[in-house]
């Protein structure tokens, strides 16, 4: 009847699994007595889960994407810690484990979640939210081009986050890496249901990603408003160009990989095992030939971000915005000619090791060639040091330090040294938190236009302060310790003479902690005093695209009319030349898309499938496959004409003044104002 | 150095009247889209095929030579291409507003469809029943699961057309309907194209 899923499974003799599920399901049960108590669920269910609006699915997806970097950033925490608690033969053992306090199988897993949840389910998801929030308001549309397609990403995409928080709780995560190491994710090494949840879950969100790519390319390529042409797109827009186009070719790949697995795990067929014909490197280049790009996916609208940030806060307009265009292109491109660099001493030779070895070095004279446009868009400017400017200029440095060893690495005869150490940690660690600072600059950027408040400058500044201080002392000591020759995934270290630097990593773990806490002491100021910190629709005052244009908080329909588009800094322009208050003299009725709970259930058969494939439930994976099916071909027989909004309408929505609430009625559709299209 | 746009007031600065993109080649491109990642999962398939069509891959048991029959193939090949152009009649009924038009032309490609997978499916069964399997070895597998695939893809565009049946009788053309009618039209070349690489790559130069 459950398959394997049996009481059993339920890890309550663990105390550290027991006591994250104590705090989850204590948050959670607050969280769901909060809603009732408010009587919010009404809202919640009405407002945000059968929204359509790219805005909310963007916050959505934050949200979600945030919610995930807090676990990842604890996996990360309880890797240090183990570490450097089994340094050497006489580190004594806590909890029934031999060294440090965690047995060898439950470290394996919290390193494969960590990967998997940083990688898959936060930088990847909260970029997205970005260009799902940003990328309309840029190009002057009113939504994306598929508002459904679009929610049912997230929800598919959530269905995976979902899985892998599950998986926390019943049974076991996969503990064979985030790169699902070959062939010990194979039936007789991994029978039990770990390797199951990674693989669903990583096939759920490849499939939300790769429709999300699609609908983000049409929205850029079909919805940009008259007189936007191609090299008039703010910058932001072309990243988000670069990354949906990778998006769309790499993850398929992914799926395959993942299917081809699934097929060895259930099926009993032999792609990927040691022996009857099968290839265990054929896994190793399918999975790095979206393993590769992904990493371009996550970095590219990170860059984007930046080259935002940075001309705002420098007043000038972005230096050598053509060629930035062609840079970040030609990233995208070389993209998928370096995957190889993964493992270059699997021994494919040396003329295979040299094409990507120069493949790869070509990655780094575009990168270098952002790295000087930025410079020079500081250079001569009227700089202000403003927390998402702190921010981009992170990400900068970091980036020189993360592409400098990059080079490093990307010559065979080094990388055969330090191939597996935890200075290639350090090095991928530096490249993923450019991503990172390139989200927190993202955040402080463009958090006080969808909410319409600012988040506190105060805190918002040690917050930055502390997580740099974090960032340099962890991977200083990570880069040494790697060239000391430590390998990567180890619970139990041979040689004391890392402990020092162990313990200075660890300390370096405590400045994120001290961070984490400003983050949300950030979060409760700001939502404090959110009547204090309101703003106008230019908090910056030296913003320069469109999404600056309309009001704060963006009303559901972002344009009551659509702007024309006559240079590259819009907003720059009208403002500069006077123009900055010469709104629309007369509105026009606007149509928008109805609200639907498909997307979510959608989402949430999703979870069943994936749940149970993972436990072997088929009654259930089958019944939900059939329900998604269901639900798609009920929705196509509905009634899909969208709502109208009346210019009068529209008139009284422009004329109010600037709303102070987290949500104010700004956002959502007033439900009288409405009439149903006929 | 790109300096700012200076505006003056005979500058237009809203757009009124400005027309909604064209829903029909809006859901086109996006649809457009959407099969090049199909295509993607098709290319993953293939440089896995190419990899494991060796004789080591074989793992002792049957090669490529033989498990395939061109000649079999060519009827399905046959069987497929009948089944786009009758679709291709539909459209024409498309161009005519005539609904029984498209809905006998729908009709002769979904069984045509059919046709083609029962015998993809015979094709399985009498090798299943000779004791190849995809569990034979790392050949067997790819050679299965390569053609499955491409199987379930038809699989899934017959149940399209029949939901496209029922929506030409139950709704007419309206721009979803015709739009739809117009992506699965491409979906189904797509599949048949895909048919194509197969037969020249698995089974033509499997066979010979």
């Amino acid at each position: 009847m459950f398959g394997r899923l049996t009481l059993g499974q339920i890890p309550y003799h663990n105390g550290i699994v027991l006591g994250a599920f104590i705090f989850a399901a204590g948050a959670g049960l607050v969280i769901m007595a909060a809603l009732t108590y408010y009587r919010k669920w009404g809202y919640l269910i009405r407002e945000w889960i059968t929204s359509l609006d790219h805005k909310k699915i963007g916050v959505m997806y934050i949200i979600v994407g945030l919610v995930m970097l807090f676990r990842g950033f604890i996996d990360g925490v309880m890797i240090r810690t183990q570490q450097a608690m089994a340094d050497g033969p006489h580190s004594a053992g806590h909890l029934q484990a031999l060294h440090g306090y965690l047995p060898p199988f439950h470290f394996d897993q919290i390193y494969s979640s960590h990967g998997t949840i940083m990688i898959i389910f936060a930088v990847t998801v909260v970029l997205t939210g970005f260009q799902n929030i940003i990328v309309p308001l840029q190009i002057g549309a009113r939504d994306m081009a598929f508002p459904y397609l679009n929610a049912v990403s997230l929800w598919l995409t959530a269905a995976g986050a979902a899985l892998v928080m599950i998986s926390l709780f019943v049974g076991d995560f996969s503990h064979a890496g985030w790169v699902g190491i070959i062939p010990l994710t194979e039936l007789p090494y991994s029978p039990g249901v770990g390797v199951d949840y990674w693989d669903w879950a990583l096939q759920l969100s490849s499939l939300g990603t790769t429709l999300g790519a699609l609908n983000l390319i049409t929205t850029i390529v079909m919805m940009r408003a008259p007189g936007m042409t191609w090299f008039r797109m703010p910058f932001f827009t072309w990243a988000s160009l670069s990354t949906q186009t990778i998006g769309l070719t790499a993850f398929p790949v992914l799926g395959v990989a993942l299917a081809l697995l699934s097929s060895d795990r259930y099926l009993g067929t032999h792609f990927y095992t040691g022996g009857m014909g099968g290839n265990l490197m054929l896994y190793t280049d399918l999975f790095w030939i979206w393993g590769h790009p992904e990493v371009y996916f996550i970095i590219l609208p990170a860059w984007g971000i930046m080259s935002e940030v940075i001309p705002v806060f420098s007043e000038k307009a972005l230096f050598g915005y053509t060629v930035m265009v062609a840079a970040t292109l030609s990233i995208a491109g070389l993209s998928w000619a370096v995957w190889l660099h993964h493992f270059f001493t699997m021994g494919a030779g040396p003329g295979v090791n040299l094409f990507f070895s120069v493949s790869t070095m070509l990655v780094g004279i575009p990168t270098g060639v952002k790295v000087f446009n930025w410079s020079l868009t500081l250079y001569r400017g009227r700089l202000r040091f403003e927390t998402p400017m702190l921010w981009a200029i992170g990400g900068l440095i970091l980036l020189l330090v993360g592409g400098l060893t990059g080079m490093m690495l990307a010559i065979p005869a080094i990388n055969y040294t330090v191939h597996n150490s935890v200075f290639v940690i350090a090095h991928f660690h530096m490249m993923f938190l450019v991503s990172v600072y390139g989200i927190f600059a993202g955040m402080m950027f463009w958090f006080p236009k969808v909410f319409g408040f600012r988040l506190d400058e105060n805190s918002g500044r040690k917050f930055f302060i502390f997580f740099s201080l974090g960032t340099a002392t962890t991977f200083s000591a990570m880069f040494t310790l790697g060239f000391m020759g430590m390998t990567r995934r180890l619970d139990y270290l041979y040689d004391p003479h890392w402990q020092p630097l162990l313990d200075i990593e660890e300390f370096g773990i405590f400045l994120y902690c001290v961070a984490v806490f400003y983050f949300f002491k950030m979060i409760y100021v700001s939502l404090r005093d959110r009547a204090k910190e309101s703003h106008g629709q230019d908090v910056w005052s030296t913003s320069r695209t469109l999404e600056w244009m309309t009001l704060t908080p963006v009303p559901y329909y972002n344009f009551a009319v659509i702007p024309e588009v006559h240079g590259r800094d819009e907003w720059a322009s009208r403002r500069e030349s006077g123009f900055e208050d010469s709104g629309p003299e007369e509105y026009e009725d606007i149509h928008l898309p109805k609200s639907s709970i498909a997307p979510a259930v959608i989402g949430a058969l999703a979870f069943g499938f994936g749940f149970g494939m993972t436990w072997r439930i088929w009654w259930m994976a089958g019944l939900s496959l059939l329900g998604i099916i269901g639900v798609v071909i009920l929705r196509s027989f509905a009634d899909q004409s969208g709502i109208v909004l009346s210019a009068d309408a529209v008139r009284r929505m422009e004329q109010k003044p600037e709303g102070t609430g987290i949500i104010t009625d700004h956002i959502s559709p007033p439900v009288a104002e409405l009439e149903a299209l006929s | 150095m790109s300096r700012t746009e200076r505006l003056t007031p005979s500058h237009r600065l809203w757009a009124r009247h400005h027309p909604e993109p064209d829903p029909i080649a809006m859901k086109t491109l996006g649809f457009w889209l959407y099969m090049m990642s199909d295509a993607l999962i098709f290319a993953g398939l293939f440089a896995a095929y190419a990899v494991l069509d060796h004789k080591f891959n074989a793992a002792g048991g049957p090669q490529i030579k033989n498990v395939v029959h061109p000649l079999e193939a060519f009827v399905q090949t046959i069987v497929v291409f009948t089944s786009v152009l009758a679709y291709s009649l539909a459209m024409v009924g498309l161009k005519a507003r005539n609904r029984m038009f498209v809905l006998a032309g729908l009709l002769s490609a979904f069984v045509l469809g059919g046709v083609f997978l029962g015998l993809e499916i015979n094709d399985f069964a009498t090798l299943v029943a000779h004791g190849i399997t995809p569990e034979r070895s790392g050949l067997m597998s790819i050679f299965f699961v390569l053609i499955a695939t491409h199987g379930l893809h038809m699989a899934f565009g017959m149940l399209w057309m029949a939901v496209m049946m029922a929506q030409v009788a139950l709704k007419g053309f309206t721009t979803e309907v015709v739009t739809r009618l117009l992506n699965l039209r491409l979906f189904w070349v797509f599949q048949a194209s895909i048919w194509v690489c197969m037969f020249v790559f698995v089974y033509l130069n499997g066979a010979f």
